[in-house]
């Protein structure tokens, strides 16, 4: 079995009342998913996946009983294959491409296949891969999200130490902290972390910040890591939530969409007591998550949207899920300001919008409780910009070249949110494989001079 | 890691996982990326004269949705000329000398045999197999089955193949025979090192109703074709069998083949005698790749039971192969329903009444309701058991399981849908083992209700 877990969530957490919306196949439930697929060559399903799982393959191997080798098959594809056939919308992506789709047939559950391959086998036989020996070689991971904790993972196999730094004090970055609660737990992605940690070769440092210079205990310096290290990774996410700024809207009652996620899943015995009605506004996916979050909690949500449905950059898949749990939207709507009684939030004032831009009038207020807002986060820029060399994009995206997600510092290479602006965890997952596979080719050449 | 390297009668091969002599090996392209996923070896599709064959060739079995449970072919040896054929032999063998390469030949007379010998050898062939197994086209020219089911025909042509080969010669039997031994006997006589089973089975996949011509229809007509697939698995497996535990024949190296479609399969004959594996349909149907879950499937399997090598597992489950007679009368199992696992559809229940003993009921039926479906026991009390699957319906019972008239023959087990759900669970009888041989010995293997000419037979 895997170690007990380092890093601990606290009891009573909110995101515990949720339902699992797709929980783990039973045996015989996996058996006869996987006897259903038809074994595709040159699969779509393959095609449409970020980090190209042979996905055909490790669903025959669960259809032969070889679930060990269905592990094996997503997990050198996909080290933290785990995670992501939980979290990955499998809708938009291998399931979307399922050939059957055109069929008028049910597409194959791949999402919910994986999931029994990963932790069946995790659970029976966590040492799956032989690491190769250790290399001397010693890499730096800046932020603990997917594509530091996968860029590590893969590393630690080659043979390679890694040092992760995080700043808070729970590691995982969204994947912990920042994931529908319907879709996976904190403590699931905390475990997966243990078990990446249990491949050997990585260690992990909480409370740690990187900084330009250091001024305080708990902070260390990019030139450190520079110097210390044979490579650097940033794997940085994205920053606070950005805000409305209207009138009203410091103060209680009004939440950054992903911060309140984060205290959904972190935080003990959180309550909104007293709220009956939430707003979100926005229509991306962080947007819809909370939505639907809200209102699995008995909530009555509303979303805002600047634009139409058409528009709205969150998936259709989701945005069907959020509404049959009660959501509604609200479209072409632009808030102007936050209406209060005292302290507490009563409504949200909004003026219509034609084609996203507002209009002088008429205002109307919508009631509200509670106003969570999803329009954006800020970029992680001080860190990125610590580092010599490393540039920017107008959008505040760390500029790295596509085929090898090195940055413009020759020793520092970088992928996940902070680089593609905020998409999905198999994306980041990606991208560490393509910063890795460039790092090790970069060893090699090193080791041959 | 398990070793999964194998010595086939001196023939050493990487891993026991040989194409068949079949489509799949056809060409020196074909079986070089083969070897690149990762096949052991490969039994070239047979050389001899070339052929002329016809189109079209195959035919399938469905069963469901269950696609080519059995395959069919009309397809006779290769049609390429020989000289292509063996210059092809000798570049695979010099681009993956560690890979098996064995010469499926046929030809007629003797002077064929040994120049056929030669120059398959010549070509840098690790060993040799005998055709004597399609049953299709080439036997009605005295070759192919024509041969294997002839012993005697057998023993001298392989005679003349061992005298003439530098090689070890493996027989490839056919299973279009009343008694496999006999054909197996003639192999050991012959002073051939190892056999091959089984070729294909003699069959028509179908009728086209609407030409009434039997598929895979040529034109206007149709003839027999070769019956292979995972139907035809089990009827290997026997086969196999009895040729692993007759203390003669089980000396010889066995490649088996029938079927082999996953890792599952291989394991079962390499239990019961194989030392190498032909596959071919399961390659037809999807592709040399699936040779990764055959080798990982192994070798995963081997190392969860503490087996260090294939060699370990070869022949385990031979001697467990008894007669009718020597079976434990005394044993006995009953089905078990799992709550947990019941969907509700109630397939056990109608198998069982119809096709079996009337022992599972539909809880909720009053004792003449009961009577009324047909059972001709009822218990006290049926127990409603609520499905508690994911899978079940609302208000859905689980079938109740009467033990006391269940014989225990599996049938129950066998159409439930869901895996693990019907498991049948030994129950003690208190009685001592006793086989029907047993009986014979002491005399009671007289069951009353029999014929009264037996009886008076018996009472002599």
């Amino acid at each position: 079995m895997i170690r007990a877990e380092p890093f601990v969530l606290p009891p009573e957490r909110l995101e515990e009342r949720f339902e699992d919306k797709r929980p783990r196949y039973e045996p015989a439930e996996a058996t006869a998913e996987a006897n259903r697929c038809l074994y595709c060559a040159d699969a779509p399903c393959v095609k449409a996946c970020p980090t190209s799982i042979d996905i055909p393959t490790f669903i025959h191997k669960i259809g032969t009983g070889n679930v060990k080798g269905a592990a094996r098959t997503i997990l050198s594809a996909n080290i933290l294959g785990g995670s992501c056939s939980q979290v990955c919308p499998v809708e938009v992506l291998c399931v979307g491409a399922c050939v059957y789709n055109h069929w008028e047939r049910e597409p194959i559950a791949i999402g919910r296949l994986q999931r029994f391959a990963v932790e069946t086998t995790l659970a029976q036989s966590p040492r799956l891969f032989e690491p190769k020996p250790l290399s001397g070689k010693k890499v730096a991971l800046v932020g603990s999200g997917p594509a530091s904790v996968a860029a590590a993972a893969m590393l630690a196999l080659e043979g390679h130490s890694s040092v992760i730094f995080e700043r808070k004090a729970i590691p995982g970055g969204l994947n912990t902290l920042g994931i529908a609660p319907y879709k996976m737990k904190g403590d699931e992605a905390l475990h997966e972390i243990a078990w990446v940690l249990s491949l050997g070769r990585i260690e992990l440092r909480t409370g740690v910040e990187i900084v330009e210079k250091d001024t305080a205990d708990g902070q260390v310096t990019a030139e450190s890591l520079l110097r210390d290290f044979d490579a650097v990774f940033l794997g940085l996410g994205l920053g606070a939530d950005s805000a409305l700024n209207v009138p009203g809207e410091a103060g209680p009652g009004v939440y950054g969409a992903t911060d309140l996620i984060e205290r959904i899943k972190s935080e003990r015995a959180l309550s909104f007591t007293g709220a009956k009605r939430a707003i979100v506004v926005g229509g991306g996916n962080t947007a819809l998550d909370i939505a639907h979050e809200l209102a699995l909690l008995g909530l009555e949500v509303a979303m805002v949207y600047r634009r139409g449905e058409a528009q709205m950059s969150g998936y259709a898949h989701e945005l069907d899920g959020a509404r049959l749990d009660g959501v509604r939207l609200l479209e072409s709507r632009q808030p102007v300001g936050v209406v209060r009684e005292g302290e507490r939030v009563v409504g949200l004032k909004v003026v219509p919008t034609v084609d996203g831009a507002a209009q002088a009038g008429p205002e109307s207020v919508i009631p509200a409780d509670l106003i969570a807002v999803a329009i954006g986060q800020a970029r992680a820029t001080q860190i990125a910009k610590a580092f010599a060399g490393v540039a920017l994009d107008a959008k505040g995206r760390v500029v790295v070249d596509a085929a090898t997600h090195r940055t413009g510092n020759d020793r520092v290479w970088s992928g996940g949110d902070c680089v593609n602006g905020g998409k999905e965890v198999v994306n980041a997952v990606a991208e560490a494989k393509v910063a890795v596979a460039d790092m090790l080719q970069r060893f090699n050449e090193e080791k041959g001079n | 890691m398990a070793d999964l390297s194998v010595d086939f009668c001196g023939i050493k091969s990487p891993n026991p996982f040989w194409l068949a002599s079949a489509p799949p090996a056809n060409t020196g392209e074909q079986v070089m990326r083969a070897f690149e996923a990762g096949w052991g070896g490969a039994v070239w599709k047979t050389l001899g004269n070339p052929i002329v064959n016809v189109s079209s060739r195959f035919g399938g079995v469905d069963y469901g949705n269950t696609r080519l449970m059995g395959l069919n072919n009309i397809e006779l040896i290769t049609d390429r000329p020989l000289d292509v054929n063996l210059r092809e032999i000798a570049e695979v063998k010099r681009r993956y000398p560690k890979h098996v390469v064995i010469a499926s030949l046929m030809v007629e007379t003797k002077e064929e045999w040994k120049e056929i010998i030669r120059k398959a050898e010549d070509a840098g062939a690790d060993g040799l197999e005998l055709n004597f197994g399609c049953p299709h086209g080439m036997c009605e020219r005295g070759m192919g089955s024509a041969v294997g089911n002839e012993p005697k025909v057998l023993e001298e042509l392989a005679r003349w193949a061992v005298s003439y080969a530098r090689t070890p010669v493996i027989v490839k039997l056919t299973p279009n025979c009343g008694d496999i031994t006999e054909p197996g006997e003639a192999v050991f006589r012959s002073g051939a090192p190892a056999l091959s089973l089984i070729n294909t089975v003699k069959s028509i996949v179908g009728v086209d109703l609407d030409r009434m011509v039997p598929l895979p229809r040529v034109g206007t007509g149709s003839t027999n074709g070769g019956y292979c697939g995972p139907a035809v698995k089990p009827i290997a497996l026997h086969m196999l069998s009895q040729l692993a535990r007759h203390p003669d024949i089980g000396k010889l190296a066995i490649s088996g083949i029938g079927g082999i479609s996953s890792w599952r399969d291989a394991a079962e004959f390499i239990a019961l005698g194989s030392t190498t594996v032909q596959v071919c349909t399961a390659v037809m149907h999807h592709g040399y790749r699936i040779v990764e879950d055959l080798i990982e499937g192994l070798s995963d399997y081997l190392d969860s039971k503490g087996m260090k090598s294939v060699s370990e597992l070869r022949g385990l489950a031979v001697p467990q192969y008894k007669e009718w007679g020597e079976l434990d009368l005394s044993f006995k199992v009953v089905a078990d329903i799992d709550p947990a696992k019941c969907i509700g559809c109630q397939l056990c229940y109608v198998a069982c009444m119809d096709g079996a003993h009337q022992c599972i009921h539909i809880p909720g039926k009053t004792e003449a309701e009961s009577y009324a479906a047909g059972h001709l026991h009822v218990p006290h009390e049926i127990p409603a058991v609520p499905v508690t699957a994911r899978g079940g319906g609302p208000g859905a019972r689980v079938p109740f399981v009467h033990e006391e008239e269940c014989v225990g023959c599996n049938l129950c087990q066998l159409v439930c849908p869901v895996p693990g759900c019907i498991t049948m669970k030994e129950v003690p009888t208190g009685k001592a083992p006793e086989t029907w041989n047993d009986r014979m010995e002491k005399g009671t293997d007289v069951v009353p209700g029999g014929l009264e000419a037996t009886i008076r037979a018996k009472a002599g």
